[in-house]
């Protein structure tokens, strides 16, 4: 009851906070000076192409373009009438991409999966490596066992992603055979979904998760492995001990258990910073993820593909802390009390 | 008699180093309880905790046998592999520990964290095992056995959560406790209960216990035998009574001579006269705004209501009252670290017949000449002083703020300070941590004092000390009183304490004074419950005067369940009523 209505009250602060995103999303994104067209139109007049400015004016009209700022954010949003009526976000019209010359939510329509569908292999990753390698590297502190997690740990953090990348796509093909670049094999791109393609997706992401995660992994074992050892010392670590609690039952139920809320909380702020981070890894792989067009948007000012991308990882990030957030409170029941009031 | 714990010629070391605890041996007989007693540093702790092995990482159990008879398994603690001893800790031998507060897991319910020694020793199943520690729960004195069961630790008092500790130790019926300071993290009259817990569970199931204290009044209430330690080696060990009645050795004997106790008083004092009067704080109350979460409405909670104190010049005011009785508020509003609430206020007199400055309305000058004549002084002497800060720095800050004399003024003034709290100027250049705690709060007096205050507000400044030291340090801030003509406002939890330094205490509880009074007309005639329950919960070192658990009990609970002439419920307290010249309780007329 207490949980959900929590849930309930984080899920609005959440479209809130999105709202106040998207403002600031489209203000920054509109701070150089000029746009996508007019960089275009001032191009065509010096080559002397008139004809070509015309349908560049025009096009600034059918955007909006000519409107003041506080309009165009207002038609772009949906919230208010544009030159097709109601037409923004808001009913699921994502723009224009002036630099494609395609619709928004076209040409990144897959790419929003497969970016999803990689993070979210990374995120398991690092905690998959994260977590026993933390608690292990803790419980036997100042120990061979240590000393090598996080001598493994710190090469994982100072190993520039691209270069890890190149070193196992060379191997991984040489050895096990694994394939290069892409996300699933070139013949399946376009098809409809099938267990091959599926197959060939998950071959494909072997390496991207690995070289997207060993970073996070490694600074997330670190920061597990500081915090257990805080706990393991606590008196009541003693308690348990007294009662004659064999040590992994020990330290599963007790410290690890205190160990685990910055753990937990760390889910919505490893979202952005992989995203981020695997723009670079996208482009060297060539993976489909949205990565790469973020770049491109982002040098030529095609303003409505960027500012899409860019809400697209706010809104991720959000879910993420949101799901943090109702985690903590779940595990935690001081928490519990507290959002109780 | 049939021993239990025979301890022979124990030795423990860390590293290379000499041992810290060398050649101790003791005998625990089943159904006696045998008292560890020492200052912090003794060794008694790791003595205690070597029995269960549970030690630092670093440390070596070196030399000697502790050997446990018990009814059904009897064995060489030392020598058994890891696995078997972890069948004996919790099921033969289970221990209690200081602080309740940390020594209970926050994220799991009272009950799972009890019941989970059945589940290891017993293997008893979940419903069976609830069935036993709801009896439990109630065997320690819970009213609600199944709201405890589903209670978190941070939901409950220091006093509750000691009992689920206890409750913890006793489920599997253990042939010995082992109770490391149980009660010393806890307000005195919930001493007196818990103990009083611990020896009827004694007496119910026949264990043994060692219980390891600092307390001689502890020890006096609740040994049959005694050990007492210093260094890591024992000084003095025998019969209770006989170490309590004629200590042999010069440290017992020193021990005993420290411990604060409450006077038997014969006659009652003269009131305390008011004609010069340097603090005066009138009718401060308090309120704190807990604020809600979402739309709710904020939650009040009032801190302390309608109180009235002077601080004679020169003399010493004592407010005593257990932890969220309001004591600390009312020093920090008449430091003016607070603001009282609306209609309250605090007036500072400088000099006789100056006029009278009000504290939270001061203009910035007068707020800065008032911060020269009123320091403070604090309870924990090792997080009060930096420790990145040379003591010379720390205490010519305080002149430097106040741009007082030029830098070797200062740095005289500092030396003169130190050798007025009994040290020496040549440790000018230390940094704190090369000092023990009495000496830290030497230091931290010595810094309030390199201003020339008028005022000194101690808040528990010996609360965090061994009882030799806190006698050393109680003589000496007797001492700087007359030689500065200082005025105390003294806060404390402990009536001994104050029977020393006190020339008027106030005793408060659940946020008013219930009882003012010189302390001798205190303890002569003391008329309201709390303080008499108060008097009677100071365990005192002598085994003619145990502790009486009635009386203590009939004051310590609510002002709802106080005798009908004292009772009152949450903001309706009576008023408090002059029954002879300087002598005020609080009570239905």
């Amino acid at each position: 009851m207490i949980f959900l209505r929590y849930a309930v009250w984080r899920f609005i602060t959440m479209l809130l906070t999105l709202a106040v995103v998207s403002v600031l999303v489209f203000v920054i994104i509109n701070l150089p000076p000029g746009d996508y067209l007019s960089n275009q139109i001032a191009e065509l007049r010096a080559t002397g192409q008139a004809e070509g400015v015309a349908k560049a004016e025009f096009l600034r009209h059918e955007y909006s373009l000519d409107q003041p700022i506080w309009k165009q954010y207002l038609i772009w949003a949906g919230a208010a009438p544009g030159p097709q009526g109601y037409a923004g976000l808001l009913q699921g019209n994502f723009g224009w991409s002036f630099e494609f010359d395609r619709p928004v939510g076209e040409i990144v329509g897959d790419a929003l999966w497969m970016t999803v569908l990689v993070n979210l292999a990374a995120v398991l990753f690092v905690y998959l490596i994260a977590l026993p390698l933390g608690v292990l590297a803790a419980a036997k502190s100042e120990t061979w066992v240590d000393y090598t997690a996080g001598f493994i740990g710190y090469l994982g953090l100072a190993t520039p992603n691209f270069l890890l990348a190149l070193i196992l796509f060379y191997y991984g093909h040489r050895y096990f055979d694994l394939p290069i670049g892409g996300l699933m094999a070139p013949e399946l791109e376009g098809e409809p979904m099938s267990w091959a393609k599926v197959q060939s997706i998950l071959l494909h992401l072997i390496v991207p998760t690995f070289v997207i995660g060993t970073a996070g992994a490694a600074a997330m074992m670190q920061r597990l492995r500081a915090n257990m050892l805080d706990e393991l010392d606590k008196p009541y670590v003693d308690t348990a001990k007294a009662k004659g609690l064999g040590p992994a039952r020990l330290l599963a139920k007790y410290p690890l258990r205190m160990a685990f809320n910055p753990f937990v909380a760390d889910i919505g702020n490893l979202l952005p910073a992989m995203i981020s981070g695997s723009v670079l890894v996208s482009v060297v792989l060539g993976l489909q993820t949205i990565g790469p067009a973020l770049l491109i948007a982002l040098k030529s000012q095609d303003q409505f593909l960027a500012a899409f991308i860019l809400m697209f990882v706010a809104l991720l990030t959000l879910i993420g802390t949101m799901i943090s957030d109702m985690l903590l409170v779940l595990l935690d029941p001081r928490i519990r009390y507290g959002a109780r009031g | 008699m049939t021993v239990l714990l025979e301890v022979n010629d124990l030795a423990i070391g860390f590293d290379d180093a000499a041992s810290i605890v060398d050649g101790v041996s003791f005998c625990v007989n089943a159904g006696e309880t045998l008292a560890l007693v020492g200052e912090s540093g003794s060794g008694k702790t790791l003595t205690c905790r070597s029995v269960l092995r549970i030690l630092p990482d670093a440390a070596q159990l070196r030399r000697g046998s502790i050997h446990f008879h018990g009814a059904n398994r009897s064995a060489d603690l030392m020598s058994l592999s890891e696995k078997t001893m972890r069948d004996i800790r919790g099921d033969c031998i289970s221990m209690i520990f200081q602080e309740p507060m940390r020594a209970l897991s926050p994220l799991h319910r009272l009950g799972n964290q009890v019941a989970e020694v059945l589940w290891l020793h017993r293997n008893m199943g979940r419903a069976e095992a609830k069935r036993r520690v709801l009896e439990q729960f109630e065997q320690v004195g819970f009213a609600d056995p199944e709201r405890a069961w589903c209670s978190y630790p941070f939901e409950m008092s220091g006093g509750m959560r000691q009992r689920a500790m206890i409750a913890m130790a006793m489920i599997a019926k253990p042939e010995l406790l082992i109770a490391d300071e149980p009660t010393t993290a806890l307000d005195v009259t919930t001493q007196a209960q818990v103990l009083g817990l611990i020896r009827s569970l004694q007496k119910e199931t026949g264990m043994g216990v060692i219980l390891v204290t600092h307390d001689l009044g502890v020890v006096a209430n609740m040994a049959q035998q005694v050990v007492v330690m210093n260094k890591g080696r024992v000084m003095e060990s025998g019969l209770a009574k006989d170490v309590l009645g004629a200590p042999a050795h010069p440290y017992t004997a020193k021990l005993f001579a420290a411990a604060p106790m409450i006077p038997q008083v014969a006659t009652p004092a003269r009131a305390p006269s008011h004609d010069d009067v340097i603090l005066d704080l009138r009718n401060v109350s308090k309120t704190y705004t807990m604020r809600a979460a979402g739309w709710r409405k904020p939650i009040s909670i009032p801190a302390c209501q309608n109180v009235d104190l002077q601080v004679e010049r020169g003399k010493t005011l004592a407010i005593v009252g257990e932890s969220g009785s309001g004591k600390t508020t009312c020093a920090r509003i008449a430091m003016g670290a607070e603001t009282p609430d609306l209609g309250g206020e605090v007036l500072f007199r400088p000099a006789k017949n100056a006029d009278a400055i009000p504290v939270h309305t001061m203009n910035s000058a007068e707020r800065t000449s008032f911060q020269r004549q009123a320091q403070m002084v604090f309870q924990d002497p090792y997080s009060s002083l930096s420790p990145r800060m040379r003591i010379q720095d720390a205490l010519t800050e305080p002149m430097e703020i106040h741009g007082i004399g030029s830098k070797s003024d200062r740095r005289d003034k500092a030396a003169e300070m130190l050798s007025w709290v009994g040290l020496d100027a040549n440790m000018m250049r230390r940094f704190p941590h090369a000092f023990s705690g009495g000496q830290r709060q030497r230091l931290s007096i010595a810094r309030a004092l390199t201003l020339d205050p008028k005022l000194l507000i101690c808040d528990e400044p010996t609360s965090a000390l061994d009882v030799s030291v806190q006698d050393q340090i109680l003589s000496l801030l007797e001492d700087i009183r007359e030689r500065a003509n200082l005025s105390y406002l003294f806060i404390s939890h402990d009536l001994a304490v104050v029977a020393r330094i006190a020339d008027e205490v106030a005793v408060m509880r659940a946020g008013v004074i219930v009882e003012q009074a010189a302390p001798d007309t205190l303890f002569y005639n003391p008329q309201h419950p709390y303080t008499k329950a108060l008097i009677a919960a100071q365990p005192e070192p002598d085994i003619g005067r145990p502790i009486d658990l009635d009386l203590v009990a009939k004051g310590a609970g609510s002002p709802r369940l106080w005798p009908e002439a004292f009772r009152f419920e949450g903001l309706q307290a009576p008023a408090l009523r002059e029954l002879e010249p300087g002598h005020k309780v609080r009570c239905h007329a």
